[in-house]
């Protein structure tokens, strides 16, 4: 897409002035009004401001605290998808990698008696290596990445529960809470901290660095550009010297990463992992990516945008229940709530783009 | 390529490193060693009796990985190595391909059927085709009201409102005024089941909660919304094991005074009730379920005996409290309670 023409345009005169549009001042409001978040920002506080009115509770602090973990726990994975989405790609496989991880951890931790932390420290190299798995296999084939993963999440649904069975003997694995590093493991990934009276989970904190961490990756370095560039086009950036085998298996690596994260937190804060869990969160994770303004096709997209749209999904998803619906509704409720946030978020884009 | 070979070494070597470290990292407490030190194993493995050996095909509306249907397995490979019986098992959560397992052991001449009849008309046809190819039919868990009309031999379970209304009561014994009822799976029959009949005998007011059953921390935090929004409420009852230790979190989240109680039971259940965080569960007994239903069918094939007189064979409502979970703790550890 864009990046096909750059070149190009770089080639181009840059002495007469306004030649180069990139060069032309804009103003702070102009350059707000271009960012891929601005609509999802829009419709996640169309959302709050709802919510505040329609359910008594919502506003009390403990309330957003509660909500911020439902965002966080979804919002730490939907920042690596919004990434490896603006790469162009799709990772079908990550709501079951999250709890390979965590089973992972577990198993080796208590198979082999060892300090749990050695198996938090396997389980990072094992969940790592599926995501090389994954990017290998579709930079190496180029098969489309939704086939490639859905074939890992296939595999990994079966693994997770072959192993488990195998190894442990039920469908769950055993409590590991008795065992050495366990407390300072969960402090790490699944403690809450006190702030002024408020409890905070700790995996609101993973999730802003980690935002913070891929937003200053996308927009300040250099494999940032190679991210944006792979995903409008591949063969493009390839030909302007773009290393697109690297950038889309660092990417899978991403997600790998974040899922690790997420599993070792599943695990320390429930200490015994269901092997049939984690089903079906992969479409969370894209979801919140596409409401936060990622295009599904590539090449576009923000990692703040994709913390919107978790928090989107975090709010619409506790404030129902906050506002005591008939539950019997829920879906219907949280379905028609997440199309109004991305119908508003298409329709500020629009208009964002129209005054450029 | 040679990049990529370079960062496979790498990897191979860091993990051969962790796998040494682990040897030395070791864990004094918990693990594999404390469950083997344990030693609670059950005897098993020798047939008791010298009859042919038949094979009883078991087939359930389970999803994968359900802790549940584990402890109904366990019950039926033990009932099998005493019975001398080839056991064989599948399950699928999907109504149409459950029954089409239950035709491919039927094509298989098993000798004898175990199923459940969660979805009971999906399953209507394929009973009668296992009744006229001769093979006896035992149904368990859910589907009571149609075992016999679909010409099961017997039906062994828990009647899902009955078990219910013991939980309204057991409420009301402990004084609860607003209740919280926590289904994991939308639009499961059993589910509404109970939730209706706890409602039905309770004389508090009783509210229904939908939860992601496969997402823990959407479980947690919606059952820590609901007690945010309504601190009248004064008890939560999950229906099932897994999510009462999660409901117990969501609570000190939400800084409520609720109780938790649950449906079935499991080694953290047993826990959470001997230390006080849980109030009570209420156990079917799948152990029960799977045990009952290979040994019926056996009897039925050695002594054309039948049970329950065209009733069904009741496994549950139990209610466990803090008084009973210390014996049941050993149990639940190995799978069987």
């Amino acid at each position: 897409m864009s990046t096909a023409e750059t070149p190009v345009k770089d080639s181009g005169p840059r002495d007469g002035k306004g030649s180069d549009e990139r060069l032309v001042h804009r103003s702070p409001a102009r350059r707000l009004m271009s960012r891929p978040e601005l609509g999802a920002v829009v419709g996640a506080a169309a959302v709050f401001l709802f919510f505040s009115f329609a359910a008594d509770t919502f506003l009390q602090a403990s309330s957003l605290s509660t909500v911020l973990y439902a965002s966080s726990t979804i919002g730490i994975m939907a920042v690596p998808v919004a990434l490896l989405m603006i790469g162009g790609e799709f990772d079908l496989s990550a709501g079951v990698m999250v709890v390979s991880s965590a089973l992972v951890s577990s198993m080796f931790s208590y198979q082999m008696t060892a300090n749990v932390w050695v198996g938090v420290g396997v389980s990072l190299l094992v969940t790592l290596a599926i995501g090389v798995f994954n990017g290998f296999l579709l930079t190496r084939t180029k098969l489309p990445s939704f086939i490639i993963t859905l074939g890992t999440f296939f595999m990994l649904t079966g693994l997770n529960l072959g192993f488990t069975k195998l190894i442990s003997g039920t469908v769950s694995t055993k409590s590991i809470a008795d065992m050495e590093g366990f407390d300072s493991a969960r402090a790490l990934f699944a403690s809450h901290l006190n702030i002024g009276g408020v409890d905070i989970q700790v995996t609101i904190l993973w999730w802003i660095g980690l935002v913070a961490l891929a937003t200053w990756v996308l927009l300040r370095t250099r494999v940032g550009n190679w991210i944006f560039a792979v995903g409008g086009g591949s063969d493009a950036a390839r030909a302007v010297g773009v290393p697109v085998t690297k950038t889309k298996i660092g990417l899978y690596m991403g997600v790998a990463l974040a899922a690790w994260i997420s599993g070792q937190h599943l695990l320390f804060s429930y200490d015994a992992i269901q092997s049939g869990d984690g089903v079906g969160n992969e479409f969370l994770y894209i979801i919140a990516a596409a409401v936060g303004g990622c295009l599904m096709t590539g090449g576009y997209g923000s990692a703040i945008g994709a913390a919107v749209g978790a928090f989107i999904f975090g709010m619409a998803s506790k404030g129902i229940v906050y506002a005591q619906w008939n539950p019997d509704w829920y879906k219907f409720f949280l379905g028609a709530m997440l199309l109004l946030a991305t119908l508003l978020n298409a329709w500020v884009r629009k208009r964002a783009e129209a005054t450029k | 390529m040679a990049r990529v070979r370079t960062g496979v070494r790498a990897v191979t070597a860091v993990l051969a490193a962790v796998l040494a470290a682990s040897l030395a990292g070791c864990s004094s407490t918990g693990g594999k060693r404390a469950e083997e030190a344990r030693a609670a194993q059950t005897a098993g493995g020798k047939a008791a009796v010298n009859t042919p050996r038949w094979t009883f095909a078991m087939v359930t509306h389970s999803g994968d990985g359900d802790t549940f249907w584990d402890i109904v397995q366990n019950g039926a490979r033990q009932a099998a190595d005493k019975d001398n019986i080839k056991f064989v098992y599948g399950h699928d959560k999907e109504a149409q391909r459950q029954s089409q397992l239950v035709q491919s052991y039927i094509d298989q001449k098993v000798d004898g059927l175990i199923v459940t009849l969660a979805k009971p008309d999906a399953m209507k046809d394929v009973v009668a085709r296992a009744e006229k190819a001769g093979i006896p039919v035992i149904t368990v868990n859910s589907g009571a009201e149609a075992s016999k009309a679909y010409g099961a031999l017997t039906h062994v379970g828990q009647d899902e409102t009955v078990a219910g209304e013991a939980v309204g009561e057991e409420l009301n014994e402990r004084g609860r005024k607003k209740a919280l009822c926590v289904l994991h799976e939308q639009g499961n029959v059993g589910h509404e089941q109970r939730c209706d009949g706890a409602r039905k005998t309770f004389k508090g007011e009783m509210q229904k909660l939908y939860v992601e059953g496969t997402n823990m921390p959407d479980v947690q935090s919606t059952i820590e919304a609901k007690l945010q929004s309504d601190r009248g409420i004064d008890s939560v009852v999950t229906l099932g094991a897994p999510f009462a230790p999660t409901a117990v979190k969501a609570k000190e989240q939400a800084g409520s005074d609720a109780e938790i109680d649950t449906f079935d039971l499991n080694a953290k259940v047993a826990d959470g009730l001997k230390d006080g965080s849980l109030g009570f569960a209420v156990d079917q007994q799948p152990y029960l379920q799977g045990y009952q239903a290979v040994d019926l069918l056996w009897l039925y094939k050695y002594n054309a005996d039948v049970l329950g007189g065209g009733k069904p064979v009741f496994t549950g409502p139990q209610v466990i409290t803090k008084k009973d979970a210390a014996a049941l703790q050993e149990y639940t550890k190995r799978g069987t309670r």
